[in-house]
């Protein structure tokens, strides 16, 4: 936690704190605190005054059907999301870590998606299934398909997890191969000499051997999915068609920005904060887990 | 160039005292060695010179001048650590300079001060090289570098040739000597190793518990070792030690083998008192008469033997023979001290007995 | 010589699906930013170059309007993303650094407190926050300018850790041995610290220049005027809601040059990338 010989200096360290912490009180804690604050208070209609309301707003969000509507297509997504990219990644990490040729080369053709936005990535997926202009989207129709996700609801629910997901394919696989590149080969050589083939080393040794990064990529993912897909959806659907895209983080943009509600808006803030905190704690199970690992 | 005073120097971590009390004064020009075992305080005492530590008690003065309060780059020492600790980013030549250029040292004697001491360590061929180029001796002597180049007061050494493999030891430690020879720099040298100490030291502190158990040049350590500790400490093997006592007449130690060892003279006021015997194995010689032994093992080093054999009672006697093995495991042997071998510790206190 | 089985080309199969899965899109996207609104349009996107190209980048590069729609010159949206991925990138990386080198290197009352502080911003991305940091930056005056694109995302506790990370792997002795030289700590800190964190630097700045590139709801929300656009929502923007009388020649060659600047970073900065993105992780 602490180096044994440190300078000795008064003021020196507080001056190299100050920035970080400057920007920090001003831009994290205070808003945080402020959301909060706005969290158990109601605004009358110009703003003016403010009364408090303990949990008011939260049961009126917990309450509102649509917003657990909202969170059942976050979850749904979420899911989805976080094991269609994580399985994808593991299978092409494992593939390009074997003894083949050109390994380095697929690396580098799989790896490099991790720069572009989500939102990018949505457009990108737009310009192939874009029922009007994209080359799969036409084919899906000319096969006969009713194909619209600006129409059909759960068309486009599959769009936004499929870009969603073709983004973060990247950084799993990045994971998964650093990971796999952290096994030593003698366990696998002493695995093949006790008798097991390919399929077998792979559940047997491989993936238990693989769990800190898998349980690491699952909580990264949901955290991906939660909030950094806001671009995703926001280009490609707009949370519609009616709310079937609509995803937490997106109410709280609509609510917030669009419909101006702030204490709705700041309870589903607090609700969102709450959901990270037990997403970073859990992950900081994991990191006391993987101590015991190594 | 300045001697190096320490007046009861003390150490304290919370209610726990390192360093209990250390009084030395270092000669001008003198290599001191601190010796002892890990945790001994040795290291402690020499960053408290440094002045990486603080004083809890007492006084260090460099050059006559007290330098408790003051920051280790106003002390005018140069230190050589362990692991070296050099600039990793930094070439030879600029981690020897680089202490000279902070104390804003022209350029052109920087240039001088460093080029010759490359050219004393033969290290002018890598000065544009960095410290991961380079071999664990050559690291060690860039770091011996930086500290002549300082021109300081005092060297301070901490272990420095423990990282280095048994062969380039025993080279550095004769290149430290000729070194200290040449540039006459008062040092004050840590180690473990009897046998550095030994070489390189006018005088060594030998420390144990953070107590000096003795001050002495090397032969006076090996020849009278003022403790049971210092006599464990230094020689290889190390002393045989038996318990005692001395006779009612003064005149000689009885084991309780039944031997009877006379003493080189009498000492009437111990008469009866428990002792602790010390025989150094290189002491013992065949004789007709002495100490019976069975022999346990025997270890041929070539130039010499070492004999571990067991005496009636149990004990262990060691023997060290010039030459190659003349007896065989198993055989009976009879040993006895040569003249004036025997050193006496009190059993109680283990502090020699004169 | 040993004889290829159809089971070893199996890996080859699936990791060349794999590719061509991630480079079709952007297959698509070159090609269409080559063609005529029209043809695009219409659907009928060749799968080879058109004759258009660089009447379609020139035209976004400056033009302020394209056949059917208004829309910010992409050199306007491309230098606001570049000054703000670099504010964010090298502010990060400042803050971070001297904020974790008086946490590792210094003993002082409330460290530990400041390190919490520090630590729990990891726990409120700036999408859990973003009404009322908004409203902060907006108190400030802030909408529509640099600093209030950039300063609210520089806190980062992840930079922090990592620096922290690496300053404890610093040997004691190579600060005993300054110490001694006659370095002080903002000497060391030049000297010694800051050359030493070149790799953490170079692999930190690659990942906090793409994570500042592909900002996406912050833009959004702190510039309503288009000179302040950044590409990544000035793109959807242009798109609108995806209707196919849209200038999509100039929306893909939009895409394409938005993509450039990252794509060049990871490719060209590979080695740094990964080992930055591993090292932030853990």
């Amino acid at each position: 936690m602490q180096r044994r010989v440190t300078f000795d200096s008064r003021l020196l360290p507080y001056l190299l704190l100050a920035p970080q912490v400057a920007v920090t009180l001003v831009f994290f804690i205070w808003p945080a605190a402020n959301a909060i604050w706005q969290s158990v208070h109601l605004q009358d209609a110009f703003g003016i005054r403010s009364e408090f309301v303990w949990f008011e707003n939260f049961t009126h969000v917990l309450g509102d059907p649509n917003y657990l509507d909202t969170l059942k297509t976050t979850v749904i997504f979420s899911v989805a999301v976080t094991v269609l990219a994580m399985g994808v990644a593991l299978l092409l990490a494992v593939l390009a870590d074997s003894k083949i040729k050109g390994a380095s080369a697929y690396k580098t053709l799989l790896i490099w998606p991790y720069a572009l936005a989500p939102a990018v990535a949505a457009v990108l997926w737009m310009f192939i299934f874009n029922p009007d202009i994209g080359s799969f989207g036409r084919a899906l129709r000319a096969l006969g398909f009713d194909w619209d996700y600006r129409l059909n609801g759960g068309q486009a629910l599959l769009m936004v997890i499929l870009a969603a997901s073709w983004k973060q394919v990247s950084y799993n696989f990045i994971f998964f191969l650093a990971g796999l590149q952290a096994i030593p080969r003698s366990v696998m050589e002493a695995a093949s000499i006790d008798g097991a083939g390919p399929v077998r080393r792979f559940w047997t040794i491989t993936f238990p051997l693989l769990s800190p990064t898998t349980f690491f990529l699952l909580v990264v993912d949901m955290v991906y999915a939660f909030f950094e897909t806001f671009g995703t959806i926001h280009a490609l659907t707009q949370g519609g068609p009616g709310k079937a895209t609509e995803t937490l983080i997106f109410r709280v943009y609509q609510d917030g920005v669009v419909n101006n509600d702030l204490g709705g808006s700041s309870a589903q803030s607090v609700i969102l904060m709450v959901i990270v905190i037990a997403l970073t704690a859990v992950q900081f199970r994991f990191v006391e887990r993987k101590v015991h690992y190594s | 160039m300045a001697t190096v005073e320490i007046r009861n120097v003390r150490k304290s971590y919370g209610p726990v005292e390192a360093i209990k009390g250390i009084d030395i004064a270092i000669q001008d020009g003198e290599f001191l060695v601190l010796l002892g075992p890990s945790g001994c305080g040795k290291s402690t005492l020499l960053r408290m010179v440094a002045g990486l530590e603080g004083i809890t008690g007492g006084e260090i003065a460099i050059g006559g001048r007290v330098v408790n309060h003051l920051d280790p780059k106003d002390r005018d020492i140069a230190m050589v650590f362990q692991n070296y600790a050099l600039y990793p980013h930094m070439t030879v030549f600029d981690n020897m300079a680089y202490g000279l250029k902070i104390r804003g040292i022209p350029k052109a004697e920087i240039r001088a001060r460093v080029d010759k001491a490359a050219n004393i360590l033969e290290l002018g061929r890598f000065l544009d090289r960095r410290p991961s180029q380079l071999s664990g001796g050559q690291r060690q002597r860039v770091a011996m570098g930086r500290a002549i180049v300082r021109e300081p007061a005092a060297f301070l050494f901490d272990e420095p040739l423990s990282n280095l493999d048994a062969k380039l030891r025993t080279q550095m430690r004769v290149e430290i000597k000729r070194l200290q020879d040449r540039l006459g720099i008062t040092s004050l040298y840590v180690t473990h190793d009897q046998v550095e100490a030994m070489t390189l030291a006018d005088r060594i502190l030998v420390m144990n518990h953070g107590v000096a158990e003795q001050i002495g040049t090397p032969l006076e350590v090996y020849q009278r070792p003022a403790s049971l500790f210092v006599a464990g400490f230094i020689g290889s093997p190390p002393m045989n030690v038996l318990d005692g006592r001395i006779d009612d007449r003064g005149e000689a130690v009885l084991l309780p083998g039944g031997q009877r060892l006379p003493l080189p003279r009498p000492r009437a006021t111990d008469a009866g008192r428990p002792v602790k015997l010390g025989i150094r194995p290189e002491h013992m010689a065949v004789a007709a008469d002495g100490f019976s032994i069975e022999i346990e093992l025997v270890e041929a080093l070539g130039a010499d033997t070492v004999v571990y054999g067991r005496l009636p009672d149990g004990e262990t006697l060691l023997v060290r023979m010039a030459g190659i093995p003349t007896v065989r495991e198993r055989d009976r042997l009879t040993v006895a001290p040569q003249d004036g071998a025997l050193h006496l510790f009190d059993a109680v206190t283990g502090r020699r007995m004169e | 010589m040993k004889q290829t089985r159809f089971i070893d080309l199996v890996p080859h199969i699936v990791l060349i699906a794999g590719v061509l899965i991630f480079a079709y899109p952007i297959y698509v996207t070159l090609i269409g930013s080559t063609w005529d609104a029209g043809t695009i349009g219409r659907g009928g996107l060749p799968l080879w170059p058109g004759g258009e190209g660089a009447a379609n980048y020139a035209q976004a590069w400056v033009g302020e309007a394209g056949e059917r729609a208004m829309y910010t010159p992409v050199r306007t949206m491309m230098l606001n993303s570049l000054v703000m991925a670099l504010s964010i990138a090298l502010g990060k990386i400042a803050i971070s650094i001297l904020s974790a080198y008086a946490v590792a290197f210094f003993r002082f009352p409330l460290r530990m407190a400041f390190f919490w502080l520090i630590f729990i911003t990891l726990m409120l991305p700036v999408e859990v926050r973003i009404i009322p940091t908004y409203k902060v930056v907006a108190d400030l005056g802030l909408i529509n300018t640099y600093a209030g694109l950039a300063i609210p995302l520089i806190a980062s506790a992840t930079a922090t850790l990592l620096f922290r990370q690496f300053f404890l792997t610093i040997p004691d002795e190579l600060l005993e041995a300054a110490k001694i030289d006659g370095a002080g700590p903002v000497r060391f800190f030049i000297d010694v610290v800051l050359p030493l964190s070149r790799t953490n630097i170079a692999a930190l700045f690659v990942i906090l220049f793409i994570y500042g590139w592909n900002q996406y709801l912050w833009p959004l929300l702190v510039t309503s005027s288009g000179d302040m656009e950044t590409i990544v929502t000035g793109i959807t923007k242009m798109i609108g809601t995806g209707e196919s009388a849209n200038d999509w020649h100039i929306i893909m060659a939009t895409t394409v040059l938005a993509m450039l600047p990252p794509v060049a970073v990871v490719v060209f900065m590979q080695r740094w990338f990964v080992k930055g993105l591993v090292d932030s992780e853990k």
